[in-house]
Formats: C-alpha cells, structure tokens, sequence
C-alpha cells in the first residue's frame, strides 16, 4: 500500500515536524501561549540556512544561525506581548506577517534551491546507508537530541519556573519568578526549535521557499494533539514524546492517504486533510469517553 | 518587620467607577509579631495585602519591608521578604506539577535560578520532613501531581511552602475562608505553629472576629480603607466578639450589624 521510499519520507518529515511540535508543545501547552509566529520562523530558519549555505558557511553553522534567528523572532512576539501589552495572538500574527517580507530580504528571492549545495546531510552519504534512510537517521538523531536536551532543561529550575509560569502566574510571581522574562525566554525558545526545523526542512528538500511555512502552526498542532491522543502524556517526558510519534503518525497518514488510489485523494486536498485530522485528534479523545458513559449508563 | 505608612490607592482614578480603596492607611508592625486583620467587605484588606506583597501599587505612601523601601518594586522583586497564601486553595500551588516541583519552586522563591536540576536529592529529605508532620501521608507522595490533592491539602502545602525558606513577613489573605470547618481548623493550627517555630511576622486577614481574636498578639480592624482600631496585649487579652463590636460602633460612631462585619 505504501512504497519503502514513501515510508522512509514520511519518517523524515515527520521528524522534522516532531520538532515544530517540540516548540508548539512549549508555547500552547507549557506556556499556554497561542503563538503562530511559527509560519514565519519555519520559512525564516530556512532562509537564513540556505542563505548561508549558498554564501559557503559551514552548513551546521547556517543551521545553527537559522536557530538563532527563529529565537529572535520569537522574542519580539512575546515583547510585544508582555512589555507593549498586545494580545498574545495578535502579537504573533503581525511578527509573522513581518516575517514574510523579512524573509524576502534576508533570500533576496521567493526561493533558493540548494540541490548541489553541501547541506548537512552530505557527509551522511558516505555512510553504509540508503539514499532514502540517510535523512531519516540523521533527523532521528536530531530529534532525539532535542528531545533529550528539552525534557532536562523542563527538568531545571528555570525549566520548573517556566511551566509555573504558564500554569499559575500569579504563584510563579509570588515565588519570585519574573514571568514576563520566563514568556520571553519560552517563546524564543519555541521558535528558535521551529527555525531548526524549517533549516533541515530546507536542506532535506533541496530548497528554501518564503511560501513553506504557511499552515506549519495546523501541522504542529495536529502533531502536539495526535500523539497527545495516542499517548496521553502525564509528564513532561511523555509528552514531547508524543510530539514526536504525533508527527510520524500524521505524516503517515497523509502518505496512506495520498498513495491508495482508491480513496482519489490529491496532493491539492493536502490542507483539507490536515483539517479534517486535528479536528479528529480533538474530537476522538473525548468521543471515546461519551460513548464509555453512555454504556455504562444503559 | 513591616512599616507602611500614609498609603492612598484608589481604583479606576476619574472613572465614574472610581473607587478609593486606600485612603492613607497607616501600619506599622514589628519583627515576630502576628496581626489579624479584619474589617467589613470594601474595607481594603485585600488591597493592603496585594499592596504589600506588590499585586498592586500604591499611588502614594511607603512601604518599607525589613529597612528596605519596596513601594516600587514588583511582586517578584519583593518575594525574597515577602510569602503569601492566597484565599483559594488552588491558586498558591500548580496542579499540573508534582508536590516536589511545587516545593522546590518555594525553596528558591526570591532567588536566582539557573539549569541545575530543579528537584535536588538533598531537598527530598526536607520535604518528606516537612510533609509528615502534617499528618497527611502527603510525605510519600512527592512525585504526585498536585491536582490530585483536596483543598485542605492544597492549602497545607502551600502554608509549608511559605515557610520553606526565611521570608521576613508571611501574608495570609483569608486563607481559610474556602475550606471546610475541620480543615479549616487543621489548617489555622498548621498556621499558629508555623508562625511560632518560625517566627514570622504575620499578616493575617480573616472574616471571623472570633478567630481574629483567638490567634496572633494583635488585631487591626479596617474601614474605608484606614485603620479604625489596632489592640493588642493587656487591652486584648478576654475580649470578646460583642467588645470588639461596641468598640468599633465607639470608634466610629457608627450602627453595625454583626453580620455585615463576619460576611465581609
């Protein structure tokens, strides 16, 4: 039903995708934040990588800097948030509307390609590895540091003020907590994961569009509520895991989708699709328990 | 210790909702002491806590906090003097944490923070300590999530968390008013015993004129936002409910029933 190559590239943009979920996870539920700078700190994580990769910058370094860059992003939403007192949602919608034309200064064009480029997935290939596995090890090791690396600092006591932050701030102030810094610091963070992101994504794809990062935050989201479903997480850990597996069970969804005929789906129905499945992810969780009561009524 | 002096708050200033809060409430009290404060709904107890502990602030006045002047200052730049235990029981911990993690954010309140880990091995024993004496079992159960917990429980940890680390003054803002008798009771004795092993000067206001007099060494009344009457040793030892009343109506030439003063 899906070929070997279709599954492995499910795998490798789910993978990607687990680490946009990595920063929603931090801004909507740590933070309780609803921030949709993500549709433009993908694109600009990817700009600034292949900018700097076309320039010959070591292509770690470009992804490096595209981290670098999404944090700044993220840091003047929350800004605008907690120091100029502008709605939490508003405030990301105009840095992400700001990011659009600042993307197009930073590539100068609507894309670039990089498919003769080295990127960082290059030396991977020397590897005794498929053409189509190298990304996915290479991403699964990314993403797991990242895991890893995430779940300790959740772990710290920042990490500790930061979820305290979100979920009592009257509290977090009254221990001494300084929670406008705690929101800057948080959603910097959440964007600087989804410009890494969208750097790999680039480099994976051989390309940098201004146009990638539209419906990111849909995708995150239904990766953030899938494997939340799935996994239903009471800790930290559990729950950046279920990013992870929400991502890859998306995308392998929208790839079962795609690829059996039978069902006529297109590439175009691709934003129905993830429509549809958030609003399922949603939905199924508390569906299960009505139809359970409902039994145990009768 | 605690000096505020000549504190003037007033809500929505030049709106016709305008609401003065404060008007010049004068308080001074000394390191170790215990006050309770009660006055009638509108008579600016919540509002000189929230004033003291940084929720709001002052239009004018001084608030000085141990000889440092904090009347500018944020609530979270004054955690370091200041712990609070706030009416609802579920607003002074985080549900979604462990009693652990709870803890140990009160352990550093008023400190820095860094990357180390947040719950420390070393704290462990601490709490367990601490926990037991409340007779909950809560001493092993650290790593559950304080939702879990009933009110009374809630409200028990967060006094121990008030008392985890030295703050110059602990405010209790009615902090019993939402519990149930017994728990109430379990949670005022916790309350007395802290204040005493510790030491602390306290702020406590209640609803209960009775319970304002049987706890602290000191009574404040409040109303329209000034201090009406203030008794303490000699002159407060055996007096009753009625005296505090007849006392107020003196003081104020005023006929107050003794409902609006206990629902206030």
């Amino acid at each position: 039903m899906l070929s070997e190559i279709a599954l492995y590239g499910a795998f490798e943009t789910g993978l990607i995708y687990g680490i946009v979920a990595f920063g929603v996870y931090l801004s909507f539920r740590v933070l309780h934040f609803p921030d949709l700078t993500v549709d433009g700190s993908f694109p600009l994580g990817a700009a600034v990588a292949a900018v700097m990769i076309i320039d010959g910058f070591n292509p770690w370094l470009a992804t490096g800097m595209a981290l670098v860059a999404g944090m700044g992003a993220g840091a003047v939403t929350a800004l605008l948030n907690v120091r100029l007192h502008i709605l939490n949602l508003l405030a990301s919608i105009l840095t992400m509307i700001a990011l659009y034309s600042v993307n197009l200064r930073i590539m100068g064009r609507p894309n670039i390609a990089l498919l003769s480029e080295e990127t960082v997935l290059t030396p991977w290939y020397e590897l005794d590895l498929a053409f189509h596995q190298v990304p996915v090890a290479l991403f699964l090791l990314v993403s797991l540091v990242g895991l890893v690396m995430l779940w300790r600092f959740m772990q710290s006591e920042t990490g500790l003020a930061m979820r305290a932050t979100g979920a009592n701030p009257r509290m977090a102030r009254s221990q001494g907590i300084a929670t406008g810094w705690m929101i800057v610091l948080g959603i910097a963070l959440s964007n600087g994961l989804v410009a890494l992101a969208g750097a790999l994504f680039a480099q994976s794809q051989g390309a940098a569009d201004v146009t990638m990062g539209v419906g990111v935050i849909v995708i995150g989201l239904a990766s953030l509520i899938g494997g939340e479903a799935v996994l239903t997480p009471r800790n930290v850990f559990r729950a950046l895991l279920a990013c992870l597996v929400g991502a890859i069970l998306y995308r392998l969804a929208i790839a079962l989708a795609l690829n059996a005929d039978f069902v006529g789906l297109k590439t175009q129905d691709l934003n129905l699709i993830t429509a549809v499945l958030v609003t399922l992810a949603i939905v199924l969780p508390n569906a299960r328990h009505s139809v359970k009561s409902f039994f145990s009524r009768s | 210790m605690i000096s505020a002096d000549n504190l003037q708050l007033t809500f929505g200033k030049g709106t016709p909702l305008e609401n003065p809060a404060l008007r010049g409430l004068s308080l001074k009290v000394d390191p170790g002491e215990f006050v309770t404060v009660i006055g009638s709904n509108g008579a600016g107890k919540s509002t000189l806590l929230n004033a003291l502990s940084g929720e709001v602030m002052v239009d004018s006045g001084q608030i000085i906090v141990d000889d440092k002047d904090v009347t500018k200052l944020p609530t979270h730049r004054r955690a370091d003097r200041v712990a609070r235990v706030f009416q609802d029981p579920l607003a002074g911990t985080c549900e979604d944490l462990t009693i652990e993690e709870n803890m140990s954010l009160a352990i550093k309140r008023g400190m820095r923070r860094g990357l180390g880990s947040g719950v420390k091995n070393r704290y462990r024993k601490r709490f367990r300590d601490a926990l037991a004496e409340l007779n909950l079992g809560l001493e092993n159960r650290l790593g559950d999530r304080m939702g879990l917990l009933s009110g009374g429980q809630r409200q028990a940890v967060s006094l121990l968390m008030a008392s985890l680390n030295p703050s110059s003054i602990l405010l209790l803002d009615e902090h019993t008013a939402a519990l149930d008798p017994r728990t109430a009771r379990f949670v005022l004795n916790l309350t007395c015993n802290i204040v005493e092993r510790h030491r602390k000067t306290a702020l406590m206001v209640t609803h209960s004129m009775k319970q304002a007099l049987d706890v602290g060494s000191r009574t404040v009344m409040l109303h329209q936002g000034q201090v009406v009457f203030d008794i303490s040793g000699e002159e407060r030892e055996g007096l009753e409910v009625p005296d505090l009343l007849s006392l107020f109506e003196k003081q104020r030439g005023l006929e107050v029933t003794d409902d609006s003063l206990l629902l206030g």
